[in-house]
Parts: C-alpha cells; structure tokens; sequence
C-alpha cells in the first residue's frame, strides 16, 4: 500500500510537468504547480512514514526493460530518506509559491521542477541497478535543466557545462559500479546483487567506483568542482533543494550499496570515506569563509556538511568491519541524524539567501548590511539557521555533531593501527571545520544581516510574502525540536541502524528527562532541552535582578566607536577583511594566495591598489592537467576521423580481435 | 530529602561561582599591582564596578538591533549555565549530566558566536576588528580544546565531567599525555580569556585589542552582564583545570555537608593558586603580536594533538 501510494504520487508529479507545459498561458500556473507538489511531496511523507505491515515492501511493474521490468521497494532505509528528501521537498515548493512568483521565465522551471522531485523520490524507491540508474540520470538532467533557467548569463552557462561533465562522469563510474556488481551473469535486481557472492578486488573496486559515482553527486572533494557552480545558479528554492536534498540522494546511494549491497565490510573501506570526508570537510569550510558571494557560501557549507557525514559513515564501516556493533550504530545514527539536519537548516538558508537576493538583487554580501532592520523576519529565521548550521547548543547541528565525536571517542578500541591513526586526524579535522564553520556563519550574517547598509538597495530591502516566510519558520521549528528532543530522531533512526549494521543504540526515550547518552549515562550524555531550559532560565532570572534592582533607561545615541566621528558604511568591516586572519593563518590548507600591493611612490597622488587572488590548488593541479591532457589526446586522435574506410574496417577488425582475445583470457 | 539536599548543593553551585567570579578577577587585579609595587583596588572593586554600571543608564547606538540587546543576557545566560555545569566543590551535582564537556565546550562557542555578532552588529570598524580577530582566535582553540577533550576521555573512558574527575583523582599517576594536555589546556586558557600575552584585558583603545573591541559600544547594565560574563569564563577555565588535572579535595554528591565543606576550601585554595599564578604569568610577559597568536594556539593544538596520539599508542600497547 505506501509503495503505490507513493510511485502512484510519483507519476503524478511527472504529470504536473506535463501540466505546466500544457496550462503555460495561464498566470495561476506557477501557483498551482507548487500547490500539487506541496500535497504531492506530503502524500509520499506520509507513505513514508505509516506503517508498513510488512517490514519490506516491494513491486514488479512491467515498464523498461522487457522481461526484467522495473523493481521497487520501501524499507526502513528508503522510508527515511524519502521523508528527507519529501520534507525538503513540501519545504521548497511552499517557498516557491511565493518566490516563484518573481520568476521572469516560468517555463523554464516549473515542468522540470516536478520532475526533478520526481527523479529524487525514484532513486530512493529503485530496486534493481536499472531503474536506479535510469532515475538517476533522470534527477541529473532534471536538475541540469534547473541550473540552466538563467541561461542568459554566461556564469551559469558554464555552471550548466562542467555540471553536466561531472554528472556524466559520475553516472559513468556508477554504471560501472553496478556492471560489477551485477557480475557476467547479469543479475541486476538488488536482491540477486545482495545474493551473490563477492571476489576482493570486486569490492575494492565497487568501493571506488561507488565513492566517484556518488561522490560526485554529494560533492565530495576532490570532485566537488562542479557543486559552488551550480547550486547558486539555479534559483533559490531549486538550490535549497539540490543542496539539502539531492546531496542526500547520493549518501541514499552510497549507504545503499555499500551498507547493503556489497555485504559484510572490511575494515579498509573505512578509509576511503573518512579521508575524502576530512578532506571535503576542511576544505568545504575554508573555501566558505571567503565568499562573498552568499548562495556560493552556502554551497561551499554543503561540501562540509557532506564530509561530516561520510566521516561517521566511515567510522560505521570500521566499526561494522571489527564486529562493534553498538559504536557501528551510534556512528551511522549520527550520519542519519546530520542527513536530517542538514537538509533542514542548508534549506532554511537558502530560502533566506533567496529572500535576500528578490529584496535588494544582490548576492555578495559586500554591498549588503543593516538587513535585521529592512527584513527583520528573514533575519530571525536566517540567524536560528546560522546557529544550528555552526553546531551550537541548544539547537540540532550540534547533536549530531556531538554524536560523531563520540564516535570518534570509541575509536581507541579498533585493532587496526591504519585505521587507529586516522581517526584522531579526522578528529582533528573535524573539530578544525566546526570551529571555522562558526566563524564562517558569524561572518556571513554579521555582514550581511548586521551594520549599517552598505547599499541602496540593503536600505529598501523588505521580508518576502507569507508562504516564503513560514516555509522558513516550519523548518526553523523542526530544527529546534531535533535539538531539543534529539531522542525522537535517534529512536527513530535505530530500526535502519539495526538492519544495516547489525546493532541499534539503546532506546534513548526510556532515559530520565528526555536526554540522550549514546552507551551508557556514565560515560556522556547531553539533554539539549534542560539546557535550553537552564538558559531561559538564567536569561531571565539576570533581567528581572537587574529591572528589579538597577537602572532600566536607555538613550539613543550616535555610535561611541572610540570617539571617531560617524563614518560612512563603507569603512565598516567587510566580508573579506573579516575572512583575512583566518585566509592568513588556515587558508593554506585548500588554497594558494597571492597578495599584490600596488603602492605609489612618495608625491605620486594615485591610489594604492591592494589585489588578492585566490587560487583553488585542487583545481589547478588536478583539473587542469586533466583538461589538458583530454585535449592533447583529442589533438592526437583526430587523424583516426580522416582515415578512408579501409583503414576503418581494419581498425574495426583489430578491436574486435584485441576485445575477443581479452575475453578468452 | 535527598534530592531537595542535591538541589541545593546545585544551586549553591550555581549562586557560588557567580559570586566568586568577580573576586577572582579582583584578585588578579590585586595581586599584578602588588607584583608591580602598587597598592591596587580592593579585590571586591569589580563587584562594586558591576553594581555601579546596573545603576547607569544605557547608551544605544542609534543603530542597535534586538539582537544587540538580547545578545549580553545570552551570553551571559550560556556561559553561566557552562560555568556551573563544571565541578567545583563536589562532583556529580543533580544536573551535571544534562551536558558533557563537549556539550560546555560548545556553549561557550555559542556564547562567542553571539559576542561576536553583537560587535558587528552597530555597523563600526571597531567592533568588526574585534569579531574578526575572535573569529580566528576562536578557530584555534576550539580544536585545541577538542583534542585536549579526547586526550582527557580516552583516558578517563568517559566525556563526563564528574566521571573524568572521580577517575583522575583514583587513578593519581603521571602520565605525559595527561600533562601535555594540560600544557594545552593553558594555552587554551589564556587564549580563550584574552590575557597577556593574547590579548590585554586592561587596555581600551588599542589597535591590537579582540574582546574589548567588541564591546566597546556597550554601556550600563548591558557592559555589567558581559564583564559578568567574562570573569565567569575565568573561572570556568581555572574550574575546568582544577577538577581534571588536580581533583584532590573534590567531595561527591552524597558525601554529605563536611566533606562538602572540605572541598569548598580546597576549591578556593585552588582558585587562589591558579589566579597567582595567572598574576605572576601576566606580569612577567609581554603582549604579543597579533598573527604571532595563531603559532601560540597552533602549538595548543599540535601539543592536544601529540597527547591524543600518545594515548592511542600506549593505549593498545
């Protein structure tokens, strides 16, 4: 029953596409697309999330390939991520009722947008390696269409290409994965993929393939390139939703095959995700303190949030691999449960991001400023998303992140010295970007959001319509409740934990006063609502000692500033000086700057010219190499394109030969 | 009974360390102007300072937002919730669960996210600096603090403070992870505080100043809480260092109210000590330059760094 109900929800959406293609002259179109998709995206949430009757459900329907059909199936791991990725979803589309509005070509993104969802929601539901593959590619070129609605802007052109590359790329080494997978035999359905057995080096190599494929995806370094490039083209609800939930997709995928499919771990597939993780982490968040550019912020934040969680994914499979059952769970809840955050707050800021750049059309933070007085509403909201992103108490980054670490801490009693000694520096790593994470979010709120204007435009900005701001303020509240009650969410999430790695964490909702310990009380516990309450409590307690007993005036004044006279906004901190000290001191862990002073001699009355240009080293040594040789190659291969056709037929001929002869041995 | 005995041993806590936060200050105060042949204030002088700023009036900028006004009760509430979470006198208190050390470390970043915030927020070039700086400073040692967190747990086998406590007083033993984490651990200490050589807690208009830039446009009552708040974050260290690394004296819950008493006194010998110390330590150095800061904290975090590895690998052996 929820499994039709929610292919049958599905295909609805693909209609709605056809229906904004087919009702495009009428002005209520953009509304009442959005309105379906918010009841659509509910309906499969609620499929999602009702009981199910049998633990797993599953369907054949006769569409594709002929004789193998296309498999479906809802388990404790798909129901979850499905309401992820339907949550964000309704989240968006209720944004987009009021956002979409001011939408200058429609039509380039209402019939893509169903279908995007669609393509989400079909990943999820997919139960053999062809309708996985078919879905996935389907959600890449939707979403690519959505990159490329600003088409007039060479920027996004660009975006639209090397997203389209890495795409291609990516599906390409999935497409392998799952050909490795599915063995000579041809066995494509998960379940025979699950049956059968495993050689070594198959693993090794479905591993690695499977990294690249969904990695690329989620935006793992290095092959995150692509993912600061497009999510901030597409417009804002379609970046809240690429980022906060089409990245979780691809960790759907990862988990999926490598949890599930590719059978029981060993301890070195570990060490893959927890290095790329550390590293996307770290450098996801340096790259995040030096834009400017709000939208290219937030995504540079996904690529972080993306390497926290591949570093307790990993930290299960070590886990997992040693027997550890009971710290291989707490591991994977954690991931789950940053799944879950991060697809709630990544939304809530760009919502905000989005209600920004419609009020004042600006998106570098430089010529923002003062916008708590000009859109007081989307600040509020914009700041509880800045806490809970920058792992704060009481709010519910903090939980998960608190829950990684104490993974981490129970990583002493793993056998293998390789992995021994890679955990502390994922450690490290990972307290690194959560410290500079909060910099990073006090540096883009205080910038924009606080001071004075720094523009006309920040001066006239004003808070969006209704549907844009409670879209906003639902998943502001979610994220406090995941903070506060954090043992829901957990409870929630231990019945996938058990199926996938073998063990569950105890119960949290039987611990005294809704707190959370993750093995035992004795060694840690947190209880996000008594301090939260605690706080209140002391806030409060301090203004009635003070109204009771001290002064309660207050003037207004011009500002103090050490006696200076009121300059203009413009010598006000920016974004760029405030990221300087950390670009100095940290910065050379992701890129190379180059700082050029321009300074006129004594008597000369021009400028002086300070110019900084910030290189991404990853780029440049990994990238361009590449295109160069792909080019190079090309060059050299171009004499095959004017060869006669003799010359083809023997060339035809000898591949045929050299392939034979491969498969012989 | 017993519960309404524990609840009381909270509060007292909670009533303890607001009250002995300002006199530490005063007695640093007290005792670098001995060190520097001068009479100096009272050591009650920063309480009368506090009651006198709750009766002046406030100056707003004219630019102020709700969140400057909201910010210094925030910070204080958080950094007095943290403060009092930390074991003083006796382990275990009823609430002491409701937050680790990971969780005390977090809310006091919570509490600089929000000072950080409220320096931006009046639009000078003042209050940017002093965010900016605590940006980076904070970027540092928090890691730092992370690491010194893992050395103390993996040893302890716990995250608990009351737990770590208990260990480390029943397992007295010189371990050299142990003490480069407290190495660390001072390092940290200073940094996080703004004292000499980071950071000059008595200076008001300098260029190389963090935390009094950030409050410089704070007055009257607002300026009271966050000084409040500020000497509780040193006592809060001093606290911190006190119950890990020196745990003699520290009573148990249910130890009844002698024991209690007997670690009461050797909770304020050891404040005593620890602020001697700071005096002697600030007067005897130099403030540094301001990217110097960054190798100072860089080395906190190699050294947290150096004690984690160090009981990874006689851990196992």
């Amino acid at each position: 029953m929820p499994l039709y109900l929610a292919l049958t929800s599905v295909s609805a959406l693909l209609a709605v596409g056809v229906y904004a293609i087919v009702d495009r002259r009428n002005h209520d179109v953009s509304r009442n697309v959005y309105r379906l998709c918010i009841g659509l995206c509910g309906v499969i949430f609620l499929a999602a999330v009702m009981p199910r009757g049998a633990h797993v459900v599953s369907t054949t329907l006769p569409l594709g390939l002929p004789w193998i059909g296309m498999h479906f199936r809802i388990d404790v791991l798909t129901a979850f991520f499905l309401a992820v990725v339907n949550l964000g979803g309704a989240a968006a589309s209720a944004y987009a009722i009021g956002y979409g509005a001011h939408e200058k070509e429609p039509m380039r993104v209402l019939p893509f947008y169903p279908a995007f969802l669609a393509g989400m929601n079909l990943v999820v539901l997919a139960d053999d390696a062809f309708t996985f593959l078919v879905a996935w590619e389907f959600m890449s070129l939707a979403s690519w269409a959505l990159v490329l609605t600003h088409h007039h802007e060479e920027e996004n052109r660009r975006a639209g290409f090397v997203y389209l590359l890495m795409a291609s790329f990516g599906g390409f080494a999935l497409l392998m994965a799952f050909g490795v997978l599915g063995g000579v035999g041809g066995a494509y359905d998960f379940a025979s993929i699950r049956e059968s057995t495993k050689a070594g080096w198959t693993s090794g190599l479905v591993l690695a393939l499977a990294l690249i494929g969904m990695g690329s995806k989620a935006g793992l370094a290095p092959l995150h390139i692509w993912l600061p490039l497009a999510h901030p083209a597409a417009p804002s609800h379609v970046s809240a939703l690429m980022s906060g939930v089409m990245t979780k997709v691809a960790v759907y995928g990862f988990i999926r095959v490598v949890f599930d499919l590719l059978g029981p771990p060993a301890f070195w597939w570990s060490v893959e995700p927890m290095t790329f993780g550390a590293a996307s982490a770290l450098i996801g968040v340096l790259f995040a303190t030096i834009q400017s550019d709000l939208k290219k912020l937030l995504a540079y934040s996904t690529i972080e949030n993306i390497g926290v969680i591949f570093i307790a994914l990993g930290l299960a499979l070590a886990f997992k691999a040693n027997g550890m059952a009971l710290p291989a769970a707490l591991a994977f809840t954690a991931a789950l449960f940053h799944v879950f955050n991060h697809s709630l707050f990544k939304s809530l800021l760009f919502f905000g991001a989005g209600a920004v750049l419609n009020a004042s059309g600006e998106r570098s933070i430089e010529r923002l400023g003062g916008l708590i007085h000009a859109m007081p509403k989307t600040a509020f909201l914009f700041l509880g998303g800045c806490v809970a992103i920058a792992a704060l108490p009481p709010l519910n980054g903090f939980v998960s992140e608190w829950l990684v670490f104490q993974a981490i801490l129970l990583s002493p009693a793993l056998p293998q010295w390789t992995v021994k000694l890679l955990v502390p520096a994922v450690g490290v790593a990972l307290a690194l970007s959560a410290a500079l994470g909060a910099g990073c979010y006090i540096r883009a709120y205080g910038v924009a959001f606080l001071g004075r204007p720094r523009s006309e435009a920040a001066r006239r900005a004003h808070d969006p319509d209704r549907w844009s701001l409670g879209a906003m303020a639902v998943l502001l509240t979610l994220c406090l409740i995941a903070g506060l009650l954090p043992s829901l969410l957990i409870d929630t999430i231990s019945p996938v934990a058990k199926d996938f790695v073998g063990a569950r964490m105890p119960t949290q909702a039987e611990l005294s006063w809704l707190s959370i310990a993750p093995i035992a009380e004795s060694r840690s516990s947190y209880n996000g609502l008594l301090v939260f309450l605690f706080i209140l409590f002391s806030a409060y307690s301090a203004r009635w000692v003070i109204h009771k007993f001290g002064a309660t005036r207050s003037r207004r004044a011009p500002a103090w500033d050490c006696g200076y006279i009121e300059a203009s906004p413009m010598t006000q901190y920016t974004g760029s000086s405030f990221a300087q000290p950390i670009r100095r001191t940290l910065g050379v862990i992701a890129f190379s700057v180059q700082e050029r002073l321009d300074m006129p001699a004594p008597g000369d009355t021009r400028a002086a010219r300070l110019s900084v240009d910030i290189k991404d080293r990853i780029f440049d040594y990994l990238y361009a190499p590449l295109t160069r040789a792909v080019e190079s190659c090309a060059e050299r291969l171009n004499v095959l394109s004017l060869m006669t056709i003799q010359e083809y037929l023997a060339l035809v001929f000898a591949a045929l030969v050299f392939l034979l002869v491969l498969v012989a041995i | 009974m017993t519960l309404l005995f524990n609840l009381m041993a909270q509060s007292l806590q909670m009533l303890l360390v607001l009250a002995l936060a300002p006199l530490l200050i005063g007695f640093v105060r007290k005792l670098k102007a001995r060190l520097l042949r001068r009479t100096g204030p009272p050591i009650i002088q920063p309480w009368l300072d506090l009651i006198r700023l709750l009766r002046k009036e406030v100056v707003l900028a004219d630019n102020a937002s709700w969140l400057y006004r909201a910010a210094p009760y925030l910070i204080f509430a958080m950094i007095w919730v943290a403060a009092s979470l930390v074991p003083t006198f006796a382990t275990g208190l009823t609430f002491s669960w409701s937050a680790d050390l990971i969780a005390i470390i977090a809310l006091l970043g919570s509490a600089r996210f929000f000072l950080a915030l409220a320096g931006m927020d009046i639009g000078t070039s003042f209050g940017g600096i002093g965010s900016s700086r605590e940006a980076m400073f904070g970027s540092l040692a928090e890691p730092a603090m992370m690491m010194i967190v893992f050395t103390v747990s993996f040893v302890a086998g716990t995250t608990q403070l009351s737990e770590i406590a208990a260990y480390m007083a029943g397992n007295l033993e010189l371990r050299a992870s142990v003490g480069m984490a407290l190495v660390a651990l001072l390092i940290v200490a200073i940094a996080e505080n703004g004292r000499i050589p980071v950071d000059n807690p008595a200076t008001h208009l300098e260029l190389t100043m963090v935390h009094e830039a950030m409050v410089l446009e704070y007055s009257g009552r607002y300026l009271a809480l966050i000084e409040l708040a500020s000497a509780l974050k040193l006592l809060l260290y001093l606290s911190l260092i006190a119950c890990v690394f020196f745990p003699v004296g520290l009573a148990s819950h249910d130890a009844g109210v002698e024991a209690m008493m007997i670690g009461l006194c050797a909770y304020i010998l050891k404040l005593a000590i620890g602020g001697g110390a700071l005096a002697l330590f600030e007067t005897s150095t130099a403030k540094m330059r301001i990217f110097r800061v960054p190798d100072f904290l860089g080395a906190g975090l190699m050294l947290g760094l150096l004690a984690t590895l160090l009981v990874f690998v006689t851990r196992s052996l």
